[in-house]
This record gives C-alpha cells, structure tokens and sequence, in this order.
C-alpha cells in the first residue's frame, strides 16, 4: 500500500483532532481530540518507519526507521501521563465551577 | 583606608541595623554610626589622620579594566561632610519619631548614605555607577513605606524618572568604556579619551541627562515636588540636601572634564535653562499653600541657578556653587526640620491652615527665621557667599542673563516671607491654638544647623580652603578653551 | 586702633546676642541698659576716633571675606570723614532713641522688650557695618542687614497681619533695588577686578564714561529702593506700621539715609557721568513734590511725617544731583536731628493719647504736653526753613546749589520747600492748637512724657536748632567746617566766581515772608475746634497719595499673582508633569491594548496557535518565493 494513504489518513486525523480543539468547549472531548492529534502523529510514525525499513534493508549502513517505533511507545507513555495529569486537572475543575466548559478556566485573568 | 571607612561603616551598620528588634536600640545604634563616620571624615579633614587615607584602590573587575579606586578631592571632601552631618542631625531631629518597623528604615537609611559615599568618593566609571544605583534603590524603599498616601505613585514616578537617566548613563559609561585606549573605566583614561565632535556631543547628552533629572534641572523636575511632598520628611531631608547634589556633583566631576568641548557648545542652552528653572520655580513657591511642596520648589530654584553656575564654568561660579553646594544643603535641611516639625505637631501642612507659631514656639520661629534668611541668601547666612560668587560669575559669563537671574532674589524673598508670615506670624488658628515648641531634640539639630550657617555666613573661609584645590583642578582644565 | 574701631560695630553686636539669647530672664531695666549701653559706649569711641583723627586713608582689613584667584573681597573697614560722621549719626542719635524707647516700650512683656532691643541693636551694627565697610561688598552687607532689622522691626507688633504685610512690602520693596546694586557690584569687579573703594576711585577715570554711567545708574537703584524714592517710596508710609521709636530711627534718621551716603561715597563716579547725575537731581526732585504733595492732606500724624521724610530725602538726592555731595551729607544731618525730633515727639503724642495716631482727633495739645510741644515747634521750624534753624541752612545750601546748576529745578526745590512749611505748620496746629477733639477719655489721660522720653527730645531739639552752625554761610559771618571736614573724601560744590551773597539775602528775605504767610493761613485753617479731615476733587486725590498704591497693585501685584497662579495650575501642573504624566499614560494605554490578547479564553489561545504554526509552515515553505516577494517591495 503506498505511503501516502497512510499519510491522507493521518493528516485527516490530525484535522479532525485541530477542529475538535478549536470549536468544542467540553474540556474532554478536547482531551481526546488533542489523544486524537497524537495519534495521527503515531500513526504517520509507525508509516514512515515502515517505508524506511522497505528502501533501506536490516544490514545497510543507513539508519532503518525503526528509532520511529520507539518514539511511538514514548508518546504512548508521555499520553498516558498527561491524561492521568489532566483528568485530575478536569475532575478538580469540576468539583470547584460544577462545569467542564474550558471557557470558564478564564479566572486567572483577573 | 578612612576613604574606604566612610563606605564600609554605613554598610556594615546599617546591615547589622536590619537585625535589630528594638526601636531605641536601632535608632541609638544608628546614631552611632552616622557619628562614627563623622568622625572618620573629621579625623582626616583635622590632618589627624596621614593624608594617604583619602584614596583607596583595590582590584575589583580586573579583567573589564575596573578598579576599585576611592579619592577625595577639595569638592568631594566637602560632599563627603556634608552626607556625614547630614545623617546625624536627621537622626537626632527624629530622635522621638516612631517609625513603623524601625530596624528597616534605619538600614535603609545607612544604606542610602553609603551609597551616595560611594558616589562621591568612586573615580572608577562602573564604581561610581554601582553606587549611584545602591544610593536610589534605598532611596526607593525609603519612599515608598514611610510617607503620605500617594506615595507609591511618588515614589513610582520618581523612581521610574532617575532610573531612565541611570540607563542612558549606563549606555554611555559602556559606550566610553569601548572607547578609551585601555579600555578602562576609570576618570583619568575617560579624560584622556580623545573623541570626535560627534561622539562627544552625543556622550554628553547621555550623561547630562541623568544627571539633569537628578539634580532636577528644568523641565525634568516635576518628579521633585511631587516625591518630596509625599515622602516622609526625614527622608526628604537627605533627598534634597545630599543626594540632589549628586547630578551637581558627578555634573562638576564627570561631565566638565570628560566632555569639555560638549560642555562649551550647549553652556548657552543649559544656562538658560537653569535660569529659567530658576524663575520658574520661583514663581510657582509663590503661590504654593502646602509647605513641603514650597520648600520643595525653593530648592529646584536654587538648583537651576546651581546648575546654570556649572556651565558658566569661570573662577567665580565654579567656587560659588561648591560653597553653595553645602550651604544649600544644610540650610534646607534646616527648613525640611522645621517643616518636619510642623507636620508632626499639628498635623497640617496647609500654609493656610497655620499661624501665630512665634506666640506659642519662639525658638522654633527664630531657629526658622535664621534659615529663611539663609533661603533668601541674606548676607552673613552662608547662601550669600555663594549666591554672589554665582551670580557674579553668571554676570561675567552675560550681563543680560544675569539680570534676569537676579530677579529671583526679589521672588525669593516673596515666597520665603510669605511662608514665614503665614506659619510664625499672625494669630493662631485652630491648628494652631494647642502648639508646643519643638521638643529639645529637633531643636538641637536646629540649632547646631543655624550656627553653621550663620558661622559660615561670616566666616566662609574654611569652606574656600577646603575646595581651593578642586578649583584650580576644574579652572585649569576650563581654561583650555 | 584697629580693635577699637572693629569694637564699634562689634558692640550693639553684642548688645543684640545678649538681650536675643537671655530675653527671657533680663528684666525691663536691665536690658534697656544693656540696649542703650552698648550703644553710648560706641558713640564714645566714635568720638575718640574723631577726636583723635584717627582716620585711616586706607582700609584697615581684618580677613578675607571672600578670595579666589581673580577675586579677593576683605572684610576691611574704612574710617574716614565720610564714615565717621555717619558713624555719630548713627551712635548718637541711635543712643538717644534707644533711651526713648526705653520709656516708650514699657508697656510691653520684658520678653517682647528684649526682642525690640536686640532687633535694634542688631540693626545698629548693620548700620554701621554699612558705612563702614571699605568695599562695596560689605556696604552690601550691612545694607541687606539694615533691611532684614527694618522688616523685623515693622513687623514687630506680628499679630496683626496688615503690619506684617507692609514689613514683607519693604523688604521686597528693597530688594527690587538691591537687585540693581548687586548688578552694579558685578559690573565694578568685572571692570575693576575688586570692590574696594581705593581701587575703584582710583582707577574710575581710565572706564569707558558709558560704562561709568550704566554702574551708577544701577548704583543708584539700590538707593532709590533704600530711599524710598521714585518708583519705589510706596513701602515708607507703609512702614510706619513699627514702633514709632524705630519709624524715628530706621525710617528718618539712618536707614533710608543710606542712599545719600551710598552716591556721596561713590561721588567719584557720579562726577564722571552727568547723565547719572540728571537722573539723581531728577528723581529726586520729582520725589520731593510728590511726596510732599501727598502730605499736605494726610490724616495721621506719622504718615505726614512719612511722606515728609521721602520728601526730605528727594532733597538731599537734588543736592547730590546738582554735585553738592557735602550739603546733601549736611541736610542728612540736620534731617537725622529734626526728623528723629519730630518722629519722638510725634511718639511722645501718641503716647499721651494713648495710641491714637489721627490728627483729627487732636488738637490742643500744647497745654497738656508743654515739653512736647516747645521741641516739636523747634522742629516744624527747622524743616521750614526758619532762619539760622539747621533746616535753613542746609536747605537753603541745596536750593542756592540748585540755582547755580538749573533755574527749573531751583524753582521747582523752592517750591517743594513751600509745600513742607505748609504741611509741617498745618501738623503742627492740628495736634497742638485749636481744641481738643477727641474723646472725654483719652482727654482725661492726657499728660507729658516721662524724662526718658523729653530729655531726648531736649537734646534732639537743641541740634535741630543749633546744628546748623557748622557750616552757616560766610555771607551771616559763618565758616564751612563740614566742607572742610568732609574735603578729604567728598569734594564740596564749587560756585565758581559767581556772588552768592545777594541769593543768600533773598533766601533769607523770602524765607520769613513765606513763612509768615503760611503761618497765618495754616492757623486760620487748622487750628480749629472742629476738624473732619474729609476732602473732595484734587484734594481727594492727594489724599488719598494720587492712588498710586491702587496703581501698582492694579499694574504689578495683581497681574504677578495672576501669572504666578497660571503657571502653577497650566504650566506646571497641565503643561510639563502632564506631559511627564502623560508619557506614562500612553505607556498604559498601550500595554491595556496588547493586554486584550491574552482573553482567557483557551479556544483563542489555541486557534492563534494553530494559525501561527501554519502560518510559520507556509513561510518556511515558500522561503524562495517569499524572499522573491520581499525583496521586490523593497
């Protein structure tokens, strides 16, 4: 399958994840849509690595793509810990503005 | 070493001051200090001490061709006196005051009058700048806990003014620094710089303009009454006597040697100036109903005509205003006591609101009247002696600016007599009707301050001793073009 | 020698910190002796000084007052004919006053007394601190010292805020003058390179005359705001607001005297410049019609003496004008002997009427103040003119002078002359003639002076009639001893060939007949029973001094005032710290501006970023093309 289907997909993603971002004030459906931005990049990660792999074969001096697999699980884990992060963050939002609309977060302000 | 002493003392004491819980404690401690310093300088000043303790050096930034490098000259021997007088009358003037966290004001004050030490005494460019910032960020503090209700905006604006003139200072030392052959900081290889016209006139101005709002010369100087009003008054004494003639100061030791050339091109416009702020501020005490703004005004005037007497810059002017230099200093801290004084007593500043204090305090009123002849520059007052060398050499410098100058004599006795009449004369008011003498401490300070002025007023001549020597320095150099 | 003379001033120098420090231990008694004794011991060694000659042709200097390489001012005293006998003026009729005052004050609290003392003897030492000093710089001083006494002294009674007003009016008043002095002291050291008298007449012939001219023009400045003369006499009148003692000795005999002893001692200047000279005589005689006008019609006994004493000196200022310096120092003289005379007794009314100063309300005294009334006539005699009085000789040597330098201005002197007998006479039967007027009370009070007071007025009065003859003219078999006196220093008025013996005749001749007539309309007129003292038309305006106070208060006060409020609330506080405040304004309003970007909002912050980033992605794309794009713009 050529790469670049991978990386439409991805791209569409990532759209789908910036739009989410930008018009919903739900603050976990922005959690996930930002989860959903990662992910394209994960995924657009894991296709070039793939990619690389085919053109240069284990053996050659070039560098294969597999660094990009590892990166993979890194943002895996760093997700996994800002979620735990910032589902505290919302749970606590909640239990002082009784909303998780993000438009309220402007307090600091004044 | 006594040069070094006259900084290390302030700074010491005055970091040990912070540590202290008691109020007598701290105040007894600090009056301590400032007499100790006193008689450090007094030591040296009597010959007591070999003169070799006047300079001091010692490596500091070796690598930016800094040195740590103290002298005394006749100019800043007599600056130098009047910064360590100055402390001790304040603190004895104040002596029954109540400041609210006490350990902190007196440090800070200590801290003040190191730094302006530092400012006279320094011969090294980044020195001199150092202390020129350790003398303000005090001064900044000192304003802005201890005073009246608008000082934070006082206190901003006056910080925010002097600290832009630091800056340009700060671009024009780093500027000269690159300059100099042996890229060195210090007075001797900044006078020998050669530069162009354009440089030079360029330098000027960044200095001149730090030193101008410091002073304050006209129009840079609305910061002044505005601090000096809303400060507390203790404060505002060593503001206005001692650290407004650092511009003066660092304008005779700085500006003339380094940029003489500049100098000379804009003496016409900076003269005017001065006389203008000299008339101007005259006429604006003349109308003033709150006796600390009055004061105020009545020293921006003496300062235009200070500063006017700079740039004239003949025999004549250049002593008058080292003479003046200290005799405005204490006969205006003479006037900021009594103003103290006044406000602590009775609560009021309000001209108006005063009257008929020479029924119910007499020696308050004497004491004052000695001053207010010293303001008004009345023969055998000290303000004489220097007034009529400056308006002598400002006569010789242009006959026309000098009449127009002399007219803030008749101003100055306008304003003085309207304040004196208004507080002393007269019936008592209801402010009034309660009032006490001075108690014995400010009467004392009061007292030592008049004999000075009426001392000096008839025997100047231990002050022209004392800067015969910077005036042959600063002529000398004059006289090359 | 030197410690005596420097003894002089130093005395009432003394006198002064003495009853200023302790004056409120002293009793009444002992400061008035401490006041008047260190006066009298003064005058004691000014006459061993003039006894001995004892005169010094060159400065005897004690230190340097000031010095610097171009500049050297000594604090030196000259003694010499000129100064010693101002000296006498001073010690001497200084010491008589002071005794006077010693019964006069008595009402007031020992503290207060030994504050009017020490101001008095304070201005005494600056007195002669003035005509002492062998430089311009210390006349200064002694000058400004007399200045700052005059204003202590007027507003001696500091309750009452209108004599505090006239006490800051003559000290500013003066000051406006001493602008014009030390102007003219600034011109002498950049011509002269020093202040000292010897060097100045010395070297005076080798200035430019222009020069010479614009020095004692201004020189004369600081006289005429020290002499009350015009423009600047205003403050005179005002002045009477002080003790009556000090009106007699500050404001007639000694410190408005000063003028007159500053031009005759410069008098080798003023020689060089006619134009100065024109402009003295001028001034002066404008001066004295003027002021002499105004005192035909004033209603307190002290305001006509006043203006009788800015009248007096516009004539010593004519006699200077026309080049007689000794008779204008002579007329100081008399003047200081008659004035002080009338000033006392004037004080010695006030006193029997307790306090009440309007003329109106006199009348008849001569019964009741016998010892008052014989010295006061003395005195109205002799600043009439009446012959062989000491007035009529040193008038009569100024108007003879006048005659030799222009007709206009002797005729206008004669006439000045004529008004001063009217108005002294017209004083005279007022207060002591016609019945009395005022109230049963202060007719019941009524009584002659105590002897401190009338043995100076006896003194005083025996000068004022026979001081003259120092210099009686040789035409009554007289001999110029004060000319001759004075030659060393003050050059005397040369007549030249012409006779002026036949003048002296017709002075004398005028004299009585004028005198005569207007003793008989004075009488006629005012000395009455009933006397309101209330005037319309011309008369009204004399009254009331031709307004000119109304004038300057219209012209100058007012205005500065105005000017002064329009800079302090425009200028200062809109224009220069608005602009200041202003800068600082924008400052915010910028900052409040960029501030609204920062809304809180995360959805903005987000979308601004993703923006950013594309934008940035499309920039970083395009570099070539961009760059293309920039560098056809520019």
């Amino acid at each position: 399958m050529p790469v670049s289907y991978y990386i439409i997909l991805a791209a569409t993603l990532f759209c789908i994840g910036v739009v989410g971002v930008l018009t919903r004030r739900n603050a976990i459906i922005i959690f996930m849509c930002v989860e959903l931005m990662l992910n394209a990049v994960n995924l657009l990660l894991v296709a070039f690595s793939k990619m690389q792999n085919i053109a240069h074969p284990p053996g050659s001096v070039v560098i294969n793509g597999s660094d990009a697999q590892i990166f993979v699980f890194f943002i895996m884990v760093v997700a996994a810990a800002e979620v735990s992060v910032g589902l505290a963050i919302i749970v606590m939002m909640y239990r002082n503005v009784h909303s998780i609309d993000v438009n309220f977060l402007n307090r600091l302000k004044n | 070493m006594i040069a070094l002493l006259l900084i290390l003392i302030p700074v010491v004491t005055g970091v040990v001051a912070f540590f202290m819980k008691e109020r007598k404690m701290v105040r007894n401690w600090s009056i301590f200090s400032s007499l100790l310093t006193l008689l450090c300088l007094l030591a040296l000043l009597a010959n007591l001490a070999p003169a070799s303790n006047a300079s001091y050096h010692a490596a500091w930034l070796p690598f930016m061709g800094s040195q740590f490098s103290l002298e005394m000259t006749g100019l800043v021997k007599m600056l130098v006196l009047l910064n360590a007088l100055i402390y001790p009358i304040v603190f004895v003037a104040t002596f029954q005051r109540t400041f609210d966290q006490p350990a902190r004001y007196y440090g800070l004050m200590l801290l003040m009058q190191a730094g302006m030490m530092g400012v006279f005494l320094s011969t090294d460019a980044l020195v001199f700048y150092f202390f020129w910032e350790l003398a303000l960020v005090p001064a900044y503090f000192l304003c802005s806990q201890w005073g009246n209700e608008k000082r934070i905006q006082a206190t901003f604006k006056f910080f925010v003014y002097t600290f832009l003139g630091s800056l340009l200072m700060l671009i024009g030392i780093i500027i000269m620094h690159g300059k100099t052959p042996d890229h060195s900081f210090s007075l001797q290889s900044f006078i020998h710089t050669t530069l162009t016209a354009k440089e030079e006139n360029f330098l000027f101005w960044l200095f001149f303009l730090a030193f101008a709002i410091k002073m304050p010369l006209f129009p840079f100087h609305t910061w002044q009454p505005f601090a000096y009003e809303q400060s507390d008054t203790s404060v505002t004494i060593i503001l206005s006597s001692v650290m407004v003639k650092m511009g003066l100061f660092a304008a005779l030791r700085w500006l003339l040697p380094v940029f003489p050339h500049a100098a000379h091109t804009y003496s016409h416009l900076i003269i005017i100036l001065g006389v203008i702020g000299l008339l101007y501020a005259s006429i604006i005490a003349s109308r003033q109903n709150d006796l600390k703004r009055l004061i105020a005004y009545a020293s921006i005037a003496h300062i235009g005509l200070m500063c006017a007497s700079i740039f004239v810059a003949n025999e004549s002017s250049i002593q008058g205003l080292m003479v003046q230099m200290f005799n405005h200093g204490i006969i205006v801290a003479g006037l900021w006591i009594t103003a103290e004084v006044i406000e602590t007593q009775y609560g009021t500043r309000k001209i108006s609101e005063l009257g008929g204090l020479a029924q119910k305090a007499p020696v308050l009123a004497l004491l004052l009247m000695v001053m207010a002849l010293g303001n008004i520059a009345l023969p055998l007052t000290s303000a004489f002696i220097g007034e009529f060398l400056m308006f002598n050499g400002l006569f010789q410098y242009n006959m026309i600016i000098a009449a127009v100058a002399l007219i803030s004599i008749i101003l100055s006795a306008i304003y003085t007599f309207n304040m004196v009449q208004n507080i002393y004369y007269g019936n008592t008011l209801p402010a009034t009707e309660n009032a006490q003498e001075a108690n014995r401490y400010a009467r004392f300070s009061l007292i030592v301050l008049s004999l000075l002025v009426l001392f000096l007023g008839f025997y100047p001549h231990p002050l022209f001793q004392l800067t015969n020597d910077s005036l042959q320095a600063i002529v000398s150099k004059i006289n090359l073009f | 020698m030197n410690t005596i003379i420097f003894c002089i001033p130093l005395l009432p120098f003394l006198g002064f910190l003495l009853t200023g420090i302790f004056r409120n231990y002293l009793s009444r008694q002992l400061c008035g002796i401490i006041a008047s004794g260190t006066i009298f011991i003064s005058f004691l060694l000014v006459l061993y000084v003039f006894f001995n000659h004892a005169y010094s042709p060159e400065a005897i200097t004690y230190f340097d007052f000031i010095s610097n390489p171009l500049l050297r001012i000594s604090f030196a005293f000259q003694v010499d004919q000129l100064s010693t006998l101002f000296m006498l003026i001073i010690t001497g009729v200084g010491f008589l006053i002071h005794v006077y005052s010693t019964a006069y004050m008595h009402e007031e609290t020992p503290a207060h007394y030994a504050r009017f003392f020490s101001y008095l003897n304070l201005f005494v030492f600056s007195m002669l601190l003035l005509v002492l000093g062998a430089n311009y710089v210390i006349m200064f001083v002694g000058w400004e010292g007399v200045g700052i006494c005059s204003y202590l002294l007027i507003g001696y009674w500091f309750k009452n805020n209108q004599y505090n007003y006239a006490a800051r009016k003559a000290f500013v008043m003066n000051r406006i003058g001493d602008v014009g002095f030390l102007l003219a002291i600034f011109w002498i050291i950049s011509k002269f390179g020093s202040a000292d008298y010897s060097v100045v007449f010395s070297n005076a012939t080798t200035i430019d005359t222009a020069e010479i001219t614009g020095i004692t023009i201004l020189l004369f400045v600081g006289a005429i705001g020290k002499s009350a003369q015009i423009p600047l006499y205003t403050w005179l009148p005002d002045a009477m607001a002080g003790p009556t003692p000090v009106s007699a000795l500050i404001h007639a005999a000694t410190m408005v005297t000063a003028g007159i002893y500053m031009v005759a001692r410069s008098n080798v200047l003023y020689s060089l410049s006619p134009v100065s000279m024109g402009i003295v005589a001028i001034i002066g005689l404008a001066t004295a019609l003027l002021a002499a006008s105004i005192a035909l019609f004033q209603n307190d006994i002290k305001k006509v003496l006043a203006y009788s004493t800015v009248s007096q000196l516009g004539f010593m200022f004519i006699a200077l004008g026309v080049g007689a310096y000794t008779t204008g120092v002579f007329h100081v003289m008399t003047h200081a002997f008659f004035k002080a005379l009338l000033f006392l007794g004037a004080g010695s009314v006030i006193h029997a009427m307790g306090g009440e100063q309007d003329i109106t309300k006199m009348g008849g005294l001569r019964k009741k103040t016998p010892i008052t009334y014989w010295t006061f006539l003395i005195a109205v005699l002799a600043i009439s003119g009446f012959p062989f009085t000491s007035g009529f000789i040193s008038k009569d040597e100024i108007i003879i002078a006048a005659y030799s330098y222009s007709k206009p201005i002797f005729w206008l002197t004669s006439f000045a002359a004529v008004l001063t007998s009217f108005y002294m006479f017209r004083l005279l039967m007022l207060v002591f003639f016609g019945s009395f007027r005022g109230t049963p009370d202060q007719e019941k009070h009524l009584h002659e002076s105590p002897a401190a007071m009338t043995i100076p007025l006896i003194i005083l009065a025996v000068l004022s009639a026979l001081g003259g003859f120092i210099q009686l003219p040789h035409v009554f078999g007289g001999h110029d001893y004060l000319n001759e006196f004075l030659a060393p220093v003050v050059p005397a008025f040369s007549h030249g060939t012409e006779d002026i013996a036949m003048r002296e005749y017709y002075l004398l001749g005028a004299t009585i007949i004028g005198l005569l007539i207007v003793f008989v309309l004075t009488r006629k007129w005012y000395a009455v029973s009933t006397f309101e003292g209330k005037y319309s038309g011309f008369k009204n305006v004399l009254a009331h001094k031709w307004y000119i106070d109304e004038l300057y208060d219209g012209l100058i006060v007012n205005p500065f005032t105005n000017f002064a409020g329009f800079l302090k609330s425009k200028i200062e506080n809109s224009g220069i710290d608005g602009l200041v405040n202003g800068i600082g304004r924008f400052i915010r309003y910028l900052s409040r501006q960029v501030r609204l970007v920062q809304s809180g909002l995360v959805g903005n912050y987000i979308l601004i970023m993703v923006l950013s980033i594309t934008v940035l992605f499309l920039v970083f794309w395009n570099q070539d093309v961009l760059m293309g794009f920039l560098q056809k713009i520019f």
